[in-house]
């Protein structure tokens, strides 16, 4: 394995039973908890403020600053405090959270713990995707044996501090990603966008103070704690500090989950999984999942980092980085994707909800080679009423992969109408495209 | 408060601080287009017709996107364009995205030409859409309740229904299910939507997703002549429009008066206008033979004038559907021109005690609904708004919601006491004397409400007295018909040694002069009837055959609201007048009816009449009705009418009563583990079988719906103040 890469939360995956408490208790784990324990809970926020660490479910928010946003405990105000994990992990090509929760699901617990203690809230909740029942499980099962062990409950570690950790399964809507529609499905509602303000830190969960933060945000927070505030800010960029999981798939000789300071390129981490397919070139590529704007090869340098990838025309998001050959159509792609956002459009708002329906009609016949090359300019004036319109951001993302496909791709559209269909074949994009010539 | 000033399209405009910068723009004159925002209901920034280009904040900064205008408050210094280039792009997107789905069936929709889709796709969409595709379809339509039906592929899911029905009468039955393109409205599995304002929401549906079983497909928007009105099915005096054509109402829709109803009105209100059109007395009748036979008005009038003339004492009972002007005749008419002081417009249990509150507490005194939102207390006894007075009951809840207190005596913990959020004092009936005494926290900030059933229980009415008098809290009456307020101004009430209605039943007077009252509304239906067969002359001015009309010498008919001029007089003590709907030929109110008969009356020997009064025979014992019962060994009966039930003013709307809550007895946790899920009550009238549920009451009580069974509680089961035992029903 190169240098390049600094396994932090990554590290003890290939343990044997990693997933076991005795596992992480031999390679330190809860160590950091006891760090914390001893120090005031404004110190660990400080630290983590110090850190540098930005959220990592893909707005990049300073993961301390949000903290701080909760209004200071008030004895007159009896409302509970309450920290909420993002475990809801659905965009497409984003798989960061699960692995980890699969692999190691104590350090989200020990996060969850240090990063409760921080906030002052006794009671913390990770809200985890419905559909991944195995991970749910282990998660459970960590939760168990954390509590068997005494990192959960009452008097914690005999510091006095007590939490009580919920593991929640979703039903399996991609809404339920966005903050505040999770909090409506936690507190057994429909999962759909809240409207802004209140903001969650004044009154979310339960109309109480709530700090929402990725798993992969509340799993880096015992490294920090256990390894210091300027170890963390030490990595990365000066903007985005610290290590973030890249998530490669698609067309790389080894996909999978390669942990990094955040500003390494796309360039050095296809290095790293062996390169692109064998005979193929690297087409297109997300990068951090659908609902950041299509890169190419041209980006290939681009910094992966929040600034980096903003100046060039998308967003870190999740560092999901989807990698497409030279065998896969565009079109195709994306329309798979805008299938995937009409599937999933909660339907509150009005863009959102028809506007999707509409764009997978119009893509559909242009794959077809049924449309016209007007269509394109249609479908970016419905995607401009869409973008900044809708309510959240699940619109505004659904109209990423067609824009910047259409930007630089615009004759590959074109040509599926003047042969009057896709000029690819679709076989030769699959893993058995060699077993199928 | 303080005012903020914004710019919107170049007019400064000035408004409190938390103003929306839609509503900053209605003060300014400019309409931005919107379906999901509601004034009266809390911002959800659904739909997102409204957008608008904000190029300041207040801050120097713009919104780098259009903006929800209907979810931002105005903020000092903010400049707002609701009609450049970027704002209509935003609104002319929108609006095509929302017909992207719509059918578009206009022509057969009920709400073309009234439709805000409609209007708004006119003047902020563009004429054409680039739509090409596969609309969604529904099968249609399906029905919300037996009354409300949806079309589902016209709804643009804009949550107005459903936020009023949780927000509003907080009846959540209705509620957004399936997600995406798919999402719609609908209900839980065999649980259709149950309100008793399930209505409004067809109104305030900005497309035409919502209708009435009742008004579908009768009648084009074009087609109606509107005419404002007011309600007649309770004291609130909601305001309704009366949308009508060639001579017929077509339907009933809630009227704007932010002091009163606001927006909204009950289904009793809106869906119950049929009786007007049902069994009409057409034409005077005349009893010949034992028959009564058709008769011109003269001759009507003149046999009514001769008959009550030369009938030596006359009881005057004008009943509650009165407007101000019609009690004012009978007042007259009563005093001036009978001259007998035997007058009462009380036409259920009542007692003397009532008969001095409401001259002394209630005549001329005006408490209004502004008092209850700026209480910091209100206290009920004899009284559920939800059943009795709705309007009353959404401006209460609409006050708890916002903090106001509220605490209800009250038999049994009800439904509508849980949506009031009231502190619910158990009180059985005939306690609410003891327990009005003792409710704490009332000052002179409070108010307190009084029903016309605290009648049944001795001393309460005095109780409530004392404690405003104790306190310095309002107090007011909230009867139940619409007449009842106006008839105590217009003091038609027993004076001067008159006899109440229950006397005047017992009285043996030679005549009796009856307008609007159901015998079996009265303490004593066999007495009420009896005491028709025994009076030497009946002299009946109604809108429909009823028990009195089939007894009476005389039958008149008068105008039903829609027919007549008038004002109603709400239990605030607010005159509601209104116009009259429909100008038909021989439709003559009560008042002008009675100028009829006082015409006549001066052609005839008047003497006899004066003679009258002497020959009278009362016993005041005959009141005290609570006396009687209260040693007798059972259960003390609580009763009061549920909003829909079987009035006489809700017959004929068959979808409507279609929506009428099942009616339950309630009994107590205990005795329905013991006697089950139906049970016979037997009281000194009679005997019911009845479905029972538990459900929290005083002890020792059951409720029954007064008017849900049979003949009615007093007519069939028992009297006023009584009790009853249950048992278990025989199989």
């Amino acid at each position: 394995m190169s240098d390049v890469l600094v396994p932090v939360l990554t590290a003890n995956w290939a343990d044997e039973r990693a997933w076991t408490l005795p596992a992480y208790a031999e390679q330190g784990g809860y160590d950091a908890l006891d760090v914390a324990l001893g120090m005031a809970p404004e110190d660990v926020q400080t630290m983590v403020k110090d850190s540098g660490l930005r959220g990592r479910g893909g707005a990049g928010f300073p993961t301390g600053v949000k903290w701080g946003f909760l209004p200071a405990p008030d004895p007159e105000n009896p409302k509970p405090r309450y920290l909420v994990v993002n475990a809801d992990e659905s965009e497409p090509g984003t798989c960061k959270d699960i692995p980890l929760m699969m692999a190691s699901p104590h350090t989200l617990v020990e996060g969850v713990i240090i990063s409760s203690y921080a906030i002052r809230a006794e009671r913390a909740f990770i809200y985890v995707r419905g559909e991944v029942l195995h991970v749910i499980r282990r998660l459970r099962a960590a939760v168990r044996e954390a509590y068997e062990a005494g990192h959960l409950g009452t008097n914690i570690h005999g510091s006095g501090y007590d939490l009580e950790l919920v593991v929640h399964a979703g039903a399996g809507a991609y809404i339920c990603g966005e903050e505040t529609a999770l909090l409506d499905s936690l507190e057994g509602r429909r999962g759909q966008p809240r409207l802004r303000p209140p903001f969650p830190a004044v009154a979310g969960l339960y109309a109480s103070p709530t700090v929402i933060n990725n798993a992969e945000s509340i799993a880096s927070v015992p490294a920090i704690v256990k390894n210091g505030a300027d170890w963390f800010a030490g990595m990365g960029t000066e903007k985005s500090a610290g290590v973030g999981i890249f998530s490669l798939s698609g067309h790389v000789k080894k996909p999978g989950q390669y942990e990094a300071p955040l500003g390494i390129t796309l360039r050095k981490l296809i290095e790293l999984a062996g390169g692109v397919r064998e005979g193929h070139e690297l087409k297109f590529w997300t990068p951090g999942g659908s609902s950041t704007p299509l890169f190419t090869q041209e980006h290939l340098d681009v910094t992966l980092d929040f600034e980096g990838v903003a100046a060039a025309g998308s967003m870190l998001g999740t560092r999901a980085l989807q990698i497409f050959d030279d065998s896969v159509c565009v079109v195709r792609a994306v329309l798979r994707w805008t299938e995937f956002y009409k599937h999933e459009s909660c339907g509150k708002c009005t863009p959102c909800r028809e506007g999707t329906w509409w764009l997978v009609q119009v893509l559909e016949r242009l794959e077809k080679g049924d449309g016209k090359p007007e269509d394109l300019d249609l479908l970016l004036d419905q995607c401009d009423n869409i973008l900044g319109r809708s309510f959240c951001a699940l619109g505004d993302g659904a109209t990423s992969p067609i824009t910047s496909s259409i930007q630089y791709f615009r004759d590959e559209y074109l040509a599926h109408l003047e042969q009057g269909g896709c000029p690819f074949d679709a076989k030769k994009s699959t893993a058995w495209a060699e077993a199928v010539q | 408060m303080t005012e903020v000033t914004v710019k919107i399209d170049g007019h400064d405009v000035s408004v409190p601080e938390g103003t929306l910068v839609i509503r900053a723009a209605e003060e300014a004159g400019i309409e931005i287009p919107r379906f999901c925002d509601h004034p009266l209901l809390a911002p959800v920034g659904a739909c997102r017709q409204c957008l608008v280009d904000i190029p300041d904040a207040g801050n120097g900064r713009g919104f780098p996107k259009p903006q929800a205008s209907c979810t931002i408050p105005v903020a000092e210094g903010m400049v707002v364009e609701t009609q450049n280039s970027t704002a209509v792009k935003a609104q002319q997107g929108i609006m095509e995205f929302l017909l992207v789905n719509h059918p578009l069936d206009c022509p057969v929709c009920d709400k073309g030409g009234e439709c805000p889709l409609q209007n708004q796709a006119m003047s902020h969409g563009q004429g054409e859409t680039r739509f090409e595709g596969t609309k969604r379809t529904f099968p249609k339509p399906i029905n919300l309740s037996p009354n409300v039906l949806l079309d589902r592929e016209r709804c643009i899911v804009c949550q107005r229904c459903t936020r009023f029905a949780a927000e509003i009468p907080g009846d959540p039955g209705i509620a957004l299910i399936q997600r995406g393109a798919q999402q719609q409205i609908g209900i839980a599995e065999d649980k259709p939507f149950s309100s008793y304002f399930s209505g409004n929401v067809i109104q305030i549906c900005p497309v035409g997703a919502l209708t009435s079983d009742d008004y579908r497909f009768r009648a084009r928007p074009f087609d109606l002549v509107s005419t404002p009105g007011v309600a007649e099915h309770d004291a609130c005096g909601a305001a309704v429009r009366i949308d009508h054509r060639r001579g017929k109402v077509m339907r009933r829709l809630a009227g704007n008066d932010p002091e009163v109803n606001e927006e909204w009105i009950s289904d009793k209100d809106r869906f119950g206008f049929r009786y007007a059109v049902r069994d009409r007395l057409t034409s005077p009748m005349v009893r010949e033979d034992g028959e009564l036979r058709p008769a011109s008005w003269l001759e009507a009038v003149a046999v009514a004038a001769a008959g009550l003339a030369g009938a030596g004492s006359v009881g005057v009972l004008p009943g509650g559907r009165l407007t101000l002007e019609d009690a004012k005749a009978y007042a007259t008419f009563a005093r001036d021109t009978l001259r007998t002081p035997h007058i009462d417009f009380r036409s259920r249990p009542l007692s003397e005690e009532e008969t001095g509150f409401l001259r002394s507490r209630v005549a001329g005194t005006s408490v209004t609904y502004a008092d209850l939102d700026a209480a910091d207390h209100v206290v009920l006894a004899g009284l559920e708004p939800e059943d009795e007075a709705g309007t009353l009951f959404l401006r209460l809840r609409k006050a708890n919601r916002k903090g106001l207190r509220i605490t209800t005596l009250s038999p049994y913990a009800s439904e509508g006491s849980r949506k009031l959020g009231a502190e619910v004092v158990l009180t059985a009936p005939g306690a609410e004397k003891d327990a009005l005494s003792q409710v704490s926290g009332v000052t002179e900030a409070s108010v307190i409400l009084v029903g016309e059933r605290l009648a049944t229980s001795p001393g309460a009415y005095s109780a409530a007295a004392e404690l405003a008098d104790r306190t310095g809290a309002k107090l007011a009456w909230v009867p139940r018909r619409a007449g009842d307020r106006g008839a105590v101004e217009a003091d038609l009430l027993p004076r001067d040694g008159g006899l109440d209605a229950e006397a005047i039943v017992r009285g043996n007077l030679g005549a009796l002069l009856v307008a609007g009252v159901d015998p079996d509304d009265t303490a004593d239906p066999a007495a009420f009837l009896a005491a028709l067969d025994q009076a030497g002359f009946v002299v009946s001015l109604e809108q429909r055959i009823t028990a009195v009309t089939e007894r009476a010498d005389v039958v008149l008919p008068v105008a039903a609201a829609s027919e007549k001029a008038g004002t109603f007089v709400t239990w605030e003590g607010r005159r509601r007048p209104f116009t009259q709907v429909f100008d038909k030929p021989a439709a003559y109110s009560d008042a002008e009816v009675l100028g009829h008969i006082t015409a006549e009356f001066a052609l005839v020997d008047a003497e006899s009449a004066e003679v009258a009064d002497e020959s009278v025979e009362w016993s005041p014992t005959t009141t005290d009705s609570a006396a009687t019962t209260t040693d007798s060994a059972g259960v003390r009966l609580a009763t009061w009418r549920l909003m829909l039930d079987n009035g006489t003013l809700q017959s004929g709307d068959k979808a409507l009563a279609a929506t009428a809550r099942p009616a339950f007895v309630r009994i107590s946790a205990a005795l329905h583990e013991e006697l089950g899920d139906v049970v016979t009550i037997t009281g000194d009238r009679g005997s019911w079988t009845l479905p029972a549920m538990a459900a929290e009451l005083a002890d020792n009580t059951v409720w029954v719906p007064t008017n849900s069974f049979g003949r009615g509680v007093w007519a069939d089961l028992a009297s006023p103040g009584s009790t009853v035992t249950i048992e278990g029903a025989q199989q």
